[in-house]
């Protein structure tokens, strides 16, 4: 066999592309729609699928209640029952919970990335209690701080601290050598270097642990609850489930959702106004 | 030479690890004389910066050196390799970081200042930009801007182009020439480019490799103000061949 000679011509036909302008007729896609219109669209069609489903096949109010039932027991239970007192303990009690969280944790962070002590002798022990099932805790709590709405701030805190001094940290340690020789040529101290570089530097990075600890606040909120309490959304679920009352559970359950939804919009937000200049943000601002 | 600004007596650094970056390194620095340093990657020319400013301890050696100026860290100004940009500031706020190191009322006092610089450097549009809507030429720029602030007598650069593109580089080489015809501050210039030296400096400090010392010291005498047009001239080419055998035979001497 010989190998083709590598200037002759390879087989077959000789072929012409051309393009010229208005070939292709721009054809409208579903998914040149707006990602919101998509999804809310989707969400109403899964709705009314579930209503008449429920509707037509006769299913129990007890077993799953139609989405219109639902909406019910949400108005009744904001306008006559007991629905804005719950909320409003549970929103306390994670507001409270991530706030002591927040505070916490950023002091930690800071302390652990400028202490070099401090770093050895705290992160392995973060590491290790990292993962300890922090919910766990909460029938201990119950014990130590009662059924009021202090056993229920320190569980969410202590779930909420966790990933803010893990993200925090590694934000204060990202800052680079360069940079704070940079900084100290001109003059800063300490001082200066952490509140005008470490900290800026760390923002995207709190930013990334607070968005996980506000959902896991909500989380921590209710899991207290169920262990033992006296009211809060978690108490309503517990309440209305021993009641068999799902049209209720399933309305603390959507109020529930709007928090934790409100939450986090209002993190990420926050956030992309605080960090507009980190590449993540920018490239996000660039794909919109 | 007149009474020295800055000296160095024989420094030396051993970092921890046992790397010796600078040894025995001896030079006398006139006021208002551009010295350049080259010399091979790795034989500490960053290192003998970070000396001089403080950023790492001597482990051996005297640094000296004096200017006039308010406080301590307006005697110098560092241009680095690297932009060095703060994101989150606008390139006004970049320009006066070191002012806002000592206070509110300094920076409002220095804002005029910096809008100069800023002019200086034609980046007068671009004062309310942040550094992510600017070209690396303009970065650095805006450091070097930074660096000017205080005014100080001395300027030290750790190559300060190396990161530029030829035609952005030539450009800024040339800003840097004006700027030091000017007030005829003290420069310590570290650079890879021998031309760039030569065009630049009153004397070219050849470096040897790894540990670093000075090899040789070759004095430019090319009448100033320079241009461009210096590079194609004989002289021009003799400085850079002069200086290029150096770092060639040095690099053969040390050669295991
Ligand atoms: N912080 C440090 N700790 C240990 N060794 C270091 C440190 N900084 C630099 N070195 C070593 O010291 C030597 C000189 O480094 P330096 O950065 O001064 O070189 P340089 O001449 O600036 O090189 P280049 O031209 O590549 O920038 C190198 O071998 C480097 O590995
Ligand atoms: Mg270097």
């Amino acid at each position: 066999m010989t190998a083709p000679s590598p200037h002759s011509p390879p087989p077959g036909r000789t072929l012409t592309v051309r393009r010229e302008a208005g070939d292709t007729v721009n054809r409208r896609r579903l998914s040149d729609l707006p990602g919101w219109l998509l999804s809310s669209t989707t969400v109403l069609i899964l709705l009314t699928i579930w209503e008449v489903s429920v509707r037509t096949f006769d299913v129990s109010v007890i077993l799953f209640p139609a989405p219109t039932r639902i909406v019910e027991a949400l108005v009744e239970g904001f306008t006559q029952g007991p629905f804005l007192r719950h909320t409003w303990v549970t929103l306390q009690e994670i507001i409270y919970g991530f706030g002591i969280a927040v505070v916490a944790g950023l002091l930690v962070a800071v302390w652990v990335s400028s202490s070099r002590l401090a770093e050895k002798i705290v992160l392995p022990i973060v590491v290790v209690l990292q993962t300890v099932p922090k919910v766990a805790l909460a029938p201990l709590f119950l014990v130590w701080f009662g059924f009021g709405i202090e056993s229920k701030i320190l569980t969410t805190a202590l779930i909420a601290f966790f990933p803010i001094l893990v993200n925090a940290t590694l934000g204060f340690n990202s800052t680079s050598g360069d940079q704070v020789n940079m900084m100290r040529s001109f003059g800063a101290t300490r001082l200066q270097i952490l509140t005008r570089l470490r900290l800026p530097t760390a923002v995207p990075s709190i930013i990334a642990g607070l968005d996980v600890a506000v959902v896991l606040s909500v989380i921590g909120a209710i899991v207290a609850e169920f262990v033992g309490s006296q009211a809060g959304l978690g108490y309503l679920i517990i309440a209305s489930n021993t009641s068999l009352d799902v049209a209720t559970m399933f309305a603390a359950l959507v109020v529930l959702s709007v928090i934790g939804l409100v939450l986090h919009y209002a993190v990420v937000l926050g956030g992309r106004r605080l960090a507009f200049w980190s590449e993540e943000n920018r490239a996000r601002s660039v794909a919109n | 030479m007149h009474e020295p600004v800055m000296s160095f007596d024989h420094v030396s650094k051993h970092y921890r690890g046992g790397t010796v970056a600078v040894e025995d390194f001896h030079l006398d620095i006139a006021d208002g004389e551009f010295v350049s340093i080259v010399g091979p990657s790795g034989c500490g020319k960053s290192t003998l910066l970070k000396l001089i400013m403080g950023l790492e301890p001597l482990t051996g050696g005297r640094i000296e050196y004096r200017a006039q100026a308010r406080k301590e860290s307006a005697m110098t100004g560092m241009v680095f390799q690297q932009p060095l940009l703060l994101p989150w500031n606008t390139v006004l706020d970049n320009v006066l970081v070191p002012s806002t190191l000592q206070g509110r009322a300094q920076r409002r006092r220095d804002e005029g200042r910096a809008r100069e610089l800023l002019d200086m450097l034609g980046l007068t549009d671009f004062a309310g930009s942040h550094p992510y809507e600017l070209s690396g030429g303009m970065q650095q720029r805006v450091g070097i801007a930074r660096a000017l602030l205080h005014d100080p007598r001395i300027l030290l650069m750790d190559e300060p182009f190396g990161a530029l593109d030829a035609m952005t580089r030539d450009q800024l080489t040339l800003d840097l020439l004006e700027i030091w015809e000017r007030d005829r501050k003290t420069v310590v210039f570290i650079t890879h480019s021998i031309s760039e030296a030569v065009l630049l400096s009153d004397r070219v400090v050849v470096m040897t490799p790894r540990p670093g010392r000075v090899g040789d010291v070759v004095d430019i005498t090319l009448p100033r103000p320079r241009t461009l047009d210096v590079v194609s001239t004989a002289a021009f080419g003799e400085y850079t061949r002069r200086i290029r055998s150096v770092l060639d035979n040095a690099e053969v001497v040390t050669a295991p």
